[in-house]
């Protein structure tokens, strides 16, 4: 059990850098307050550790509980289609506070896309598909709620809130894959 | 120590809602998976039966059937269903209280309510494989899944 599966490929959506000897994969709901929290941790946690890390963000939309987060997600992921999905990312977690389904389009806009392309990507079985895989992906990986991380594949419980804790959970992961490598 | 695989799942009939109950024999045919839980109202985001309720159309592929089952009353699960907006039932074990739980050894004496325990039934309402959680800990649902994907493939 809780084991990354399927593991990373070039279907996740990634930033830092592709070939780091650690990556964080976050399973993540936009609607989710404790994701909300943890979405200026995780962007510090890039921009510093940069060269040592990849992150890769995973959907993981409780559409029941969040009207929005499944259309959020799509959202991102269509933005992803005009490369822009990290943009788009952050705006939706920086912008919660009266989110509607409209304001998607409005994001979009502000990012300059194409908005005739992110609406028919937004409603696209393309996205749908990608995103309905990312949850899918969770439930196998033993994901239980949001955020849920793991480090080199394997879940990790030591996050509790705080940017440390993250920061400790990475810097363990590369002292350990150095000490492999040697 | 919950019952093993091979045990004949104990039958029941249960509250879901203040004016119907469930009969776990006549879900025979179907796959089920029942899911012992502490108690309504749980305080996170992205509980136990809040994961099921985003899972229906998994099970429903594996031909199965999910139940939550706490000691909590028919009244309680009403409310909690409709502010959870969950879509599949959950029975109050209620009165008298924890019977069925006790039956299915998965009952907190000290606590008075149930464990945190999964059990998979078979279409013949053969168990065929049951977890028990820590209480505080949520077990996802991969063991599920994994059980489920093992009936198909037998």
């Amino acid at each position: 059990m809780a084991h990354l599966k399927p593991p990373v490929s070039e279907r996740d959506q990634q930033t830092g850098n592709a070939n780091a000897p650690v990556t964080l994969v976050e399973y993540g709901d936009y609607q989710c307050s404790h994701c909300a929290h943890a979405h200026p941790l995780l962007k510090q946690l890039v921009e510093e550790e940069g060269g040592e890390l990849r992150f890769v963000f995973r959907n993981f939309p409780l559409s029941q509980s969040h009207p929005l987060a499944t259309l959020a997600a799509q959202a991102a992921e269509a933005a992803g289609k005009q490369q822009k999905f990290w943009e788009m990312h952050d705006m939706i977690y920086e912008k919660l506070d009266g989110l509607s389904r409209d304001s998607f389009t409005a994001f979009a806009a502000s990012l300059g896309l194409d908005l005739e392309k992110f609406d028919a990507d937004l409603e696209s079985d393309d996205i749908a598909a990608k995103v309905e895989s990312d949850f899918e992906s969770g439930i196998r990986s033993g994901v239980n709620g949001t955020p849920s991380f793991f480090i080199n594949g394997e879940r990790i419980s030591s996050y509790d809130g705080s940017y440390e804790s993250l920061q400790a959970a990475v810097a363990q992961a590369a002292q350990d894959g150095s000490r492999e490598s040697v | 120590m919950l019952l093993e695989k091979g045990t004949a799942a104990p039958d029941f009939e249960l509250a879901s809602t203040p004016d119907k109950n469930i009969k776990l024999s006549d879900l025979k045919g179907k796959r089920v998976v029942l899911a012992f839980y502490p108690a309504d109202w749980s305080p996170v985001c992205g509980d136990q039966m809040a994961l099921y309720n985003e899972m229906l159309s998994f099970f429903e592929k594996y031909n199965a059937q999910v139940i939550g089952i706490s000691v909590d009353s028919k009244w309680s699960h009403k409310a909690y269903t409709e502010n959870s907006n969950l879509h599949f039932p959950l029975l109050a074990d209620f009165e008298p209280k924890g019977k069925i739980s006790k039956l299915y050894k998965a009952y907190n004496e000290e606590q008075g309510r149930s464990k945190r325990a999964l059990y998979v039934i078979d279409e013949n309402g053969t168990i065929q494989w049951s977890y028990l959680s820590p209480d505080g800990e949520n077990p996802g649902a991969d063991g599920i899944l994994e059980a489920l994907e093992k009936l198909e493939n037998d």
